[in-house]
């Protein structure tokens, strides 16, 4: 990591606006030689929740897995100011022999962290994303929404300081999404992690963030920006709002050209 | 979250509910039924064949004469615990050289592309064609007995596992290099336990194939102590047919005990958290 990470590191207790992932002039050929992302420029501060919506294909993923560090760019400078990353992938990646405390216990058991202080930090974070009373159930007994409740609380248990999502409701049905979409929004809101979320759901998008980023398709490049404006906490019912349906329809239009 | 609770625990019920009672006959009436086919087929060829029927002596006359007769049946069940020795020792070590194999394979491509054909060719070789090398190297006792076992039942040991271990979903081992897991723990926190229930399936198959071993073995190895091979072989030269038939019979069983006792251990180990599929 650069000086610049550790300046951003000193600072971060400071400043409401530290940036916590910095994406300059970022792109990404694979060695097959597709190209994915093409001058990409981001930024994620704390207090902020970033959504990407984009054609399928157009590097959304890539560009989580080069923040995450699980791959690396083939252009640019990629920043991340910290080494706390929550990643919440498309299925639950449940160890299907793990009981709901055991998964969410794994992580802090990677590192290493003594059996007791990972029972108890499993046990609030099952507790925030309600789950108390399911600890023993074997993820084959949960419902989709449950298995996603586990796999947020195990991420959880990091203490994320950013929480990188890839499309982790698309498999759920409207009504379990939403629910959790509120969830995540009073997280959000408790924890103070920022957030890179990445959808399909342009609704979800807009509810859910405080940026919109709309993405071209491949090679990926950022053609559109919308700052969200609602309140947070935010209302389950500005759904139903004539402001949120016009940032909808906005977005969505965005999102249209950059299909075509 | 509440209607979540609810949905899963009401299609639980109904699901215990419908494979209780009635579904035990279900599953063992047709194997009864092909048996009791078999035995009237028996009868009746054996009837047939009239003054020569020592080739196919009747059931009862195999019960009375193979397991009835105290001396007969002390002898099978003598040869067949040491033919059950040799079988699970080759089988314990085929189990140990396959897994190793193939989690060799598992780390790295290379290794992968070098070992597996000689697995593949360690499956196609006609073992009976080797044998007289074995006993030629290792001699014509216990130990050449167990060697045949092995590369018997290695085969489905080595494949299993390796399927087994690269069924691991990328995104585990994704959530797992997030935390800088190192190469060990993702090998057993996640490849292996991922692996057992084919590692399971690899043992059922392998056991069945070491009692083949083991009687195969037998009848080319046969000094030291020798086995139910060697008992088929005596009642064969004496024109036993009884005898010979309650033997085999009794091989066969003891094939399908140990396919059972590690289908069961099978479902102990791991049961809990994977089905199976209804069998
Ligand atoms: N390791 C790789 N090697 C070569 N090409 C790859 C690799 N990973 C991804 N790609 C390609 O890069 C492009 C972007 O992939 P990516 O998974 O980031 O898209 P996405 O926007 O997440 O799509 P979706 O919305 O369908 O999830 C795709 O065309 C994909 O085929
Ligand atoms: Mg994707």
């Amino acid at each position: 990591m650069s000086s610049a990470t550790m300046i951003a590191r000193d600072t971060r207790s400071t400043s409401e606006s530290t940036t916590l992932l910095d994406f300059r002039d970022v792109a990404m050929t694979f060695p097959d030689g597709t190209v994915a992302l093409s001058g990409v420029d981001l930024t994620v501060k704390r207090g902020e929740f970033v959504t990407v919506v984009g054609p399928s294909g157009c590097g959304k993923s890539t560009l989580l897995r080069i923040a995450s560090g699980l791959e690396k760019s083939s252009h640019g400078t990629v920043d991340l100011a910290t080494d706390r990353i929550g990643y919440v992938f498309q299925d639950a990646t449940l160890l299907p022999w793990r009981s709901v405390q055991a998964n969410v216990e794994l992580l802090a058991e990677l590192h290493g962290t003594p059996k007791a202080a990972r029972a108890a930090k499993a046990k609030e974070a099952i507790d925030l994303v309600g789950l108390t009373g399911f600890e023993k159930h074997l993820p084959k007994a949960l419902s989709g929404g449950m298995k996603m409740r586990t796999s947020l609380a195990r991420s959880l248990t990091l203490d994320p300081e950013i929480f990188l999502f890839d499309e982790p409701f698309g498999a759920l049905d409207e009504i379990t999404r939403e629910r959790l979409n509120d969830e995540l929004l009073r997280l959000f809101a408790e924890k103070q992690f920022a957030g890179l979320f990445i959808t399909h759901s342009v609704s979800e998008a807009v509810y859910l963030s405080t940026k919109v980023i709309v993405m071209s398709g491949r090679p990926g490049k950022i053609v559109g920006s919308f700052d969200v404006p609602f309140d947070l906490p935010r209302d389950p019912e500005i759904r139903f709002t004539p402001e949120f349906a016009a940032l909808v329809g906005e977005v969505s239009h965005a999102l249209r050209e950059a299909h075509s | 979250m509440t209607d979540d609770v609810t949905g899963t625990t009401s299609i639980a019920v109904r699901r215990t509910r419908s494979t209780n009672g009635g579904a035990k006959f279900g599953v063992w009436a047709p194997p009864i039924l092909v048996a009791i086919v078999v035995i009237a087929v028996w009868y009746l060829i054996s009837s047939m064949l009239g003054k020569k029927n020592f080739l196919l002596p009747p059931p009862h006359e195999v019960v009375a004469k193979g397991f009835l007769n105290p001396e007969t049946a002390s002898d099978i069940v003598t040869a067949l615990g040491r033919s059950a020795l040799v079988a699970l020792v080759g089988l314990a070590i085929a189990i140990v050289i396959g897994v190793v194999w193939a989690i060799a394979m598992s780390q790295a491509k290379w290794i992968e592309r070098s070992l597996f054909p000689y697995a593949v060719i360690l499956q196609t070789i006609p073992i009976l064609a080797l044998v007289p090398l074995i006993g030629f190297w290792f001699g014509f006792e216990f130990f050449s007995r167990v060697v045949v076992c092995v590369m018997i039942a290695l085969f489905p040991m080595v494949s299993n596992t390796l399927f087994g271990l690269q069924s691991v979903a990328l995104s585990q081992r994704e959530l797992f290099k997030l935390q800088h897991a190192s190469r060990w723990t993702i090998l057993t926190k996640l490849d292996l336990p991922t692996a057992l229930p084919a590692i399971f399936a690899g043992m059922r198959i392998s056991a069945g194939l070491a009692v083949v071993g083991a009687i195969v073995g037998d009848f080319f190895f046969r000094r030291g102590t020798p086995g139910i091979g060697a008992l088929l072989n005596n009642y064969t030269s004496r024109l036993q047919g009884a005898e010979l038939l309650a033997a085999i019979i009794a091989a066969s069983l003891f094939g399908v005990a140990i396919f059972a006792v590690f289908g069961l251990l099978g479902k102990l180990a791991v049961g809990r958290w994977y089905d199976f599929g209804q069998k």
